[in-house]
Order: structure tokens, then sequence, then C-alpha cells
């Protein structure tokens, strides 16, 4: 229904006047506060995920440099446990999560042929939930220490009451409530992302035609939907336990502590796989590009990743081997733990299969694409081992572990997050980044990745403990230590090549056309960077891999062949008037507000100061109901 | 829990706008509304963190008997605690406030501008009758003896229950604030949805109450 119809169906009240005008920007420094396009919500989201991997990478080189020697003094065993703890929890809530939702945020749309999100209002409110989530558990390191607990928080050292428990800070509350904080956002997050894949997809985009990285989204939104609020409820019960006296986990009074491992890793191992099925995303979308053929078995690997999805809910309790489950639960979750290396290996066939016979163009993306199947394969068999049950009784709390999932997650999604970065750098801003210095970017970070994480299995199997502050002299394993320190240096040396390349790169910005890597996705198909209504025409959708198919065809022998380009010739004085009349949702002040009460709200529960929690409270619901009461687009005001 | 404010449904917040908050006008993917889609999808995880929390009664469930035995305490047994005739009656006016949602549902489809403010309000008010007998409820046992830190009975029992008061709770604001658009006239029969969302989201926190009363109240304890 039009404003003008409704117009006549309600005489219009008089205008009430607007509590704050509301905000029209569209450009300049301030409009990043009121945004509500989902490419600059992806910028936002994947700049700040940039700065807290720098903060979490400071504080392993820190971890890094107390292990140098034996007996090492340069932390105490106080701040060690913080910074693991940090390091962990910034690692995956406040870089792997948002990092997937950010570049998701970018592509999803503009990879289905969307102008916008379903909800564009609380895709802003979700990034601004992550941002005060995470200065809120930051602030703990100046408010008396940090969360202490592991990024897992086993009770009941997390849950004892904090005036006399094993954490005497308010570190574990600040861990708690921020992660329960994250939570609400990554929920916000994953909703929306369903409901536009499943909605707003352009005429012809079946499912099965959509890019494998809509598909991992997708994917991954199912499981942040499903998982968050488990852990959810055991952070509510580990908060109560701490600061109500409840018994959830006191073993003393009845409780469970094992409970609280359950309803975790219940949440904590669909994470292991919202964490990678984005990277295996960006590697099926970079490898057939760079490859020029089309992904292997294209629905296989979108199957496979189904697959990783479902059986990811069954396999938790391969985190809790060693907690005395039982033979029968064991057996089970072992079996279960080996079945998902299946759909897993099979993806990686896929991509041999793809580059295979394929013209290969080894550039930055590709590099770290081929990089992460390495790696990734690397700590793919490392972690199956896991699901043999006396090897992984051996290896648990060990360093083996520990190399096990950096491979995974160091090697595998981080050199995916690079590998996109370079790939969809030019659709983003325009400009690609310098390719020389890119490669120097991969090497440096293949090599001190391996330097690094390698020799965790060699002293892992020889038994050096994991979240262990210090270790002895005579055990052999002080050279590996040094090679670990040198190695995770050198990772922090390859990640100051990349900020380099970015600032080098802008200086000397050559700016692209819309395909700089003749690429086969519909993103590719609009101007780099992206205007801001995306499509000026919505595309029909006659096939996996559109684009691609709208500039090649086969000749008889199956060479390929050119198309005419069906580019328009309109000029730029007809696509400003055709996008003139492209509606988008106007910008808004209020995720902001809302998104400000929930740090405050935050400081309320950790204190127990019902006052500020009340003005949290209050800030919240202001900004929810002027939300409720302001219509998405401007015009509907009038 | 942040309580109120975050408990809001994400889908809720647009879902005064579910149609025009689509900047095209197209039919979509599924069929559905955004908003729709998104209040099932929320409404789905929420289910998990209810389902959380009521294995972890199920779990506890008559642990703090033996438990007390032991370790020779008093602990007020659920027996003796629940007013089973009186629960009954509030849960009974809980369900029915589904009913009159249904009918505030079917008075905004036909139009019926008035009936759909008298059901609104008549929603609301059961539901605040609900509340209302939980906090009677929360009174006395805790006066008998049951806090959050008596065994795990205690903590269970009050985190479960007060989390879903929260969220009929929350649903109250939001059927005020349904009703405060009404009297705007600002609710016109084309923002159905607004109403039909609205009232998901108080099924679903019905629901929820039929699973927790039986677990709590009804099966019997040892």
């Amino acid at each position: 229904m039009t404003t003008v119809e409704r117009a006549i169906t309600y005489a219009p009240a008089p205008a009430a006047r607007p509590r704050l005008a509301r905000p029209t920007k569209t450009a300049g420094w301030t409009s990043w506060f009121t945004t509500i396009d989902h490419k600059k919500i992806g910028i936002l989201y994947i700049v700040t995920a940039l700065v807290f991997f720098c903060v979490g990478g400071s504080e392993a080189l820190l971890i890094r440099v107390q292990l140098w020697e034996p007996n090492g003094t340069v932390l105490t065993a106080a701040m060690y446990n913080q910074l693991f703890t940090m390091h962990g929890t910034t690692m995956i809530f406040l870089l792997g999560m948002p990092m997937a939702v950010g570049l998701g945020n970018y592509l999803v749309p503009l990879m289905i042929g969307a102008r916008d999100v379903a909800f564009p209002r609380i895709n802003m409110l979700g990034y601004w939930i992550f941002l005060f989530g995470g200065l809120f558990i930051y602030s703990s390191f100046l408010l008396g220490g940090a969360p202490n607990g592991g990024w897992f928080g086993y009770t009941p050292l997390t849950s004892m009451p904090y005036a006399n428990g094993y954490l005497p800070s308010h570190g574990a509350d600040f861990w708690a409530v921020g992660l329960i904080m994250l939570g609400i956002g990554s929920v916000t997050s994953g909703l929306n992302f369903i409901v536009t894949i499943l909605n707003m997809r352009a005429p012809g985009m079946t499912l099965l035609r959509m890019p494998v990285f809509v598909w991992m989204i997708l994917v991954i939104a199912v499981l942040t939907v499903f998982a968050m609020p488990t852990v959810t409820a055991a952070l509510i019960q580990v908060y109560m336990d701490r600061n109500f006296h409840t018994n959830f986990f006191n073993a003393t009074n009845g409780g469970d502590p094992l409970l609280y491992q359950n309803l975790f890793w219940i949440f904590g191992h669909p994470e292991v796989y919202i964490l990678i099925l984005p990277g295996m995303g960006i590697v099926s979308e970079i490898l057939p590009v760079f490859s020029r053929k089309p992904l292997f078995g294209a629905r296989v690997v979108v199957f496979s990743g189904i697959a990783i999805g479902f059986l990811g809910w069954g396999v938790w309790a391969h985190h809790m081997f060693v907690t005395g489950i039982g033979p029968a639960a064991t057996t089970g979750f072992g079996i279960a733990t080996m079945a998902i290396a299946v759909p897993t290996g099979v993806k990686i066939f896929n991509w041999l299969g793809t580059v295979w016979g394929g013209a290969v163009r080894l550039k930055t993306p590709m590099l770290f694409a081929l990089g992460f199947i390495a790696m990734f394969t690397i700590g793919g068999l490392s972690g199956v081992l896991h699901s043999i049950v006396p090897s992984d009784a051996q290896q648990t709390d060990t360093y083996f572990v520990v190399a096990h999932f950096h491979y995974v997650l160091f090697g595998g999604l981080v050199f995916a997050i690079f590998g996109g970065l370079y790939y969809w750098w030019p659709k983003m801003f325009g400009h690609m980044l310098s390719d020389g210095i890119g490669k120097l970017n991969f090497w440096s970070m293949l090599i001190g990745f391996n330097l690094t994480f390698f020799p965790m299995h060699i002293v892992g199997l020889e038994g050096m403990p994991r979240r262990t502050y210090t270790y002895g002299t005579g055990f052999g394993w002080d050279i590996y230590n040094k090679l670990e320190t040198v190695g995770a240096f050198i990772i922090a040396l390859s990640v100051l090549i990349f900020i380099v390349n970015v600032f080098v790169s802008r200086a000397n910005r050559q700016p692209v056309e819309g395909d700089p890597w003749d690429a086969r996705t519909l993103e590719w198909s609009i101007p780099s960077p992206a205007p801001a209504y995306n499509f000026l025409e919505i595309p029909e959708v006659h096939a996996f891999d559109d684009f691609w198919h709208k500039k090649y065809t086969e000749d008889e022998e199956g060479r390929l062949v050119r198309l005419p380009s069906g580019g328009s010739d309109a000029g730029e004085h007809d696509i400003e008037v055709a996008a003139s009349h492209i509606h988008l949702p106007s910008p808004s002040y209020w995720p902001l507000v809302f998104a400000l009460g929930m740090p405050i709200m935050g400081y309320g529960f950790v204190y127990k100061n019902w006052w500020i929690l009340g003005v949290g409270v209050f800030v919240a619901m202001f900004g929810l109901s002027a939300w409720t009461f302001e219509p998405s687009t401007a015009e509907e005001e009038h | 829990m942040a309580t109120v404010a975050a408990e809001v449904p994400p889908a809720a917040l647009e879902a005064g706008h579910g149609i025009q908050g689509s900047h095209d006008h197209h039919a979509t993917n599924t069929g559905l509304s955004h908003a729709k889609l998104g209040i099932w999808v929320f409404l789905s995880s929420e289910a998990l963190f209810f389902g959380s929390f009521i294995s972890t009664y199920l779990i506890f469930r008559g642990r703090d008997v033996a438990v007390a035995q032991a370790t020779h305490q008093v602990i007020p047994h659920p027996k003796d605690l629940f007013d089973i005739p009186f629960t009954s009656c509030t849960s009974f006016i809980l369900l029915m406030s589904s009913l009159t949602m249904v009918l505030a549902l079917a008075a905004i489809q036909r139009g019926d501008m008035r009936r759909l403010r008298i059901w609104l309000a008549a929603t609301a008010a059961f539901g605040l009758t609900f509340i209302s007998g939980q906090v009677y409820e929360f009174t006395n046992f805790y006066r008998e003896g049951l806090h959050l830190s008596t065994g795990t009975f205690g903590g269970t029992f009050y985190v479960m229950t007060g989390l879903h008061g929260a969220h009929v709770t929350v649903g109250i604001f939001w059927l005020l604030a349904l009703l405060q658009r009404s009297m705007q006239g600002k609710l016109g029969p084309e923002k159905a949805e607004a109403v039909e969302i609205a009232g998901l989201y108080w099924h679903f926190v019905d629901i929820v109450w039929i699973v927790i009363f039986t677990v709590v109240y009804l099966v019997p304890y040892k």
C-alpha cells in the first residue's frame, strides 16, 4: 500500500514534532554512526574485527614472550591466565564470528541480487552490540582484572561466588555478561541472514544456484540461532551461581559442574563450525575464479556443508572424553566425530578437483586459498585423531590440542579471511591491494604460522600442558618454545605487512572496473565499489555462476568463447536518474541508542547495582520505543 | 540476563513496518513476509533457550531430597510448597489469554478496531494477572524458606520460572504498545500482521508455560 492510499484512508494526524530530527547524511564520518547500508555495516564489522585481531594477537605475543625460556618471569601467573583467556575469547567472539558476519553482510545481498538485508536497522543493532560487548569485556582490564577462567569458563572454577571463590575478581562476571551480550548480537545477525537469504533472492536465484559462500553463511546463521541460546542459558547459570548463590554447578549442594560442560559444548562445537564454514565458503569462491573452472561438484560442497552443520550437533562430548562420561557415550561421540570428518574430507577433494587441470593464476587470494587447503588438512588430520578416545585422553590439555585447533582456526579460518580480503578488497574499496606486498604477506604468514604451531605438536605429545604459565628446564622443550616465539613474531610482522599494504595500495590507488578478476558471481557484475543501491536493475538469474555464463560460452570443442559485452550504453546521467528512483531505507540513530543501553545494563549486573541497571534499561527502552515508531524510510513520515 | 529490553524479539522491531519495510514491493521468495519469517526464526531460538533451562530442571528434579538427607539440611519439599489449585488457576488464565489474542487478531483482520482494543486490553490484563500470581507465589515460597541458594531446587525453579515471567512481562509491554498505537489511529487493518506477530510471540510464551507447568508442578515428586 502506498503512502498516498494510506493518507486517504486515515486523515493524517498533525505531524508530531520529531524527538530528534532523522539523520539524513549518507556520506562523511558521522554517517557511519547512523548508516543502515549493509555494505557500510559490513566494512564496520571487518575493520572492528581486524582491530580486535591485533589486540588478541598482541596478547598471544605476550604469552609467547613469557614462554620464551623456562621459568619465564615476564608475566605473573595471574596475568598469564587473563591473557590466554582474553586471547581465546577475542579470537573467537571478536574476530572469527564478526569477520564472518562482516563479509557476509557485505557480500550476501550482492551475491543473491538484493538491495539490502531483510532488517537493515537490526543489522546495525547487531554491529553496535558486538562493538559495545567487546569493549565491555575489555573494560574489565581497567576494573580490577580481566576474565581468567579460559574462553570456555569451566565450572566450578568460574561459578564459585566471586567474593570467596577461585576467581575473586569480577573478571568472570564481565566474561559471562559480555558473552551473553555478544550472543544477543550474533542471534540478531543470524536471524537477519536467514530471512535475507530465504526471502530476498533475485528472480531465478534458486537455493541451489546460490554461491557456496551464501550457503555457508546460511548454515552458520542457523547454527548461531540455535547454538547461542544454550550457552546463554549456561552463562546465566554461571552468573547466578557467582552472584546469587544458586547451586547449578556447586556439587556440595547437589549441583553438577559437568552440566555446564554439556551446555557449553552443545554450543561450543557448532561454534567451531560457525567459525570454519565461512572460511570454506570463501575458499570455494576464490578457487574457481583463479583456476578458471567451475567449482568441482558444487552441490556436493553445499550438501557437505549442510551435513557438517547437522553432524556438528552430535559431537560435543568429544571435548569431554576425560571427564568420565562412560564407555557408551565416549564410543558414540567418537564414532560421530569420525563421521563428521567425512563431509569435511569430501570438500577437500572438491577443492583439489577444482584446481586440477585449471588455468591457475597464483595471485594473492589464490595463494591464501591454497594455504587454507594445506593447513586445514593438517589440522583436520590432527583433529580426527581425537575421535580415537584413548589417543584423545593422552593429548587432552596438552599443546597438541593447541596445535590442532590453531591449524584449523588460524591455518584455516585466518588464511581464508586474508584470502577473502585480498579477493573482495577491489569490490569494497574500488582499488586492488598490491599483489607483490600481498605475496610477501602470504609467505611470511605461512612460514611464521608453521614455525609457531608445528613444534606445538611435538611438545604436546611430550606432555607439555597448555594453560600453564611456565615450564621447567630439562624437559627438552626449550628449543621448540623459542622457535614458536620467533614464529609468533613473524606472524605479527606479516599482519603488519598487510596493514602497510592497505595504506600503500590506498596511496597509489588505481581504480578498477567492476570485474577485475574475471569472476563468476553476481557481486562482480556491478561497479566497484558497489553503489549504495547495489543493482540498478535486479538481475535475473538462469544458472549457477550466472555472471560467468553471461560473459562466456563454449564452442563446439569446449573452449571458452567470450560473448560480446552486453553492457548497456546508458550514460552516467541516465544511471543517476534511474538510481534516484530506488528507495533505500533511511539512516537511523535508534539502533545505536538501544545498543548503548546494553553495556550499561551489563555494568549494573556485574556490580549488582540496580540503579545502573535501571539507567541501562531506560536507555534501551527509549531507543526501542523511538525505533518502533520510526518508519523504515523517511518519506513515510509525511 | 539483560532482562527486558534484550529479550524483545528483534523481528518485532521491524514488525510494525513489515511489508512497507521491504523497500521493493516484491513478493518474497518464501511467500512469508520478512517479519513473520523472522519471528519464527527468533522463536525457534527461544525454544532452545527455554529447552536448556527445562533440561537443567529435569536433571536436578528431586535430587535435593537425597542431598538434604545426606547433609541433614531442612529443605522445603516441592510437595509441601506448591499450591496446585492456585497455580492451575493462573495457568488457566494465561491459556485463556491466548484465546483473547486470537480474537484480537480476528478483530483487526475484519477491521473492527473497537473489539481489537478490547481484546488487546483483555490479553494484557490476563497476562498481568498471571504475573501477579507469580509474584504472590514467589513471595510465599520465599517466606516458607525456598531461597535462590536452597539446594538446586531453589535456583532451577526461580531462574526458569522467573525468566518465563520476564518473557510474559515483555509480551504485556508489547501488547500495550500495540494498544497505544491503535488508540492513536496508527494501527489500521493493513497492519494486522503486527498483531499477528505479537500473537505468535504470546502463544509461544504460553506453550512454554504448559511445558514448565507440567514439568514443575504436575509430574509428582518422589
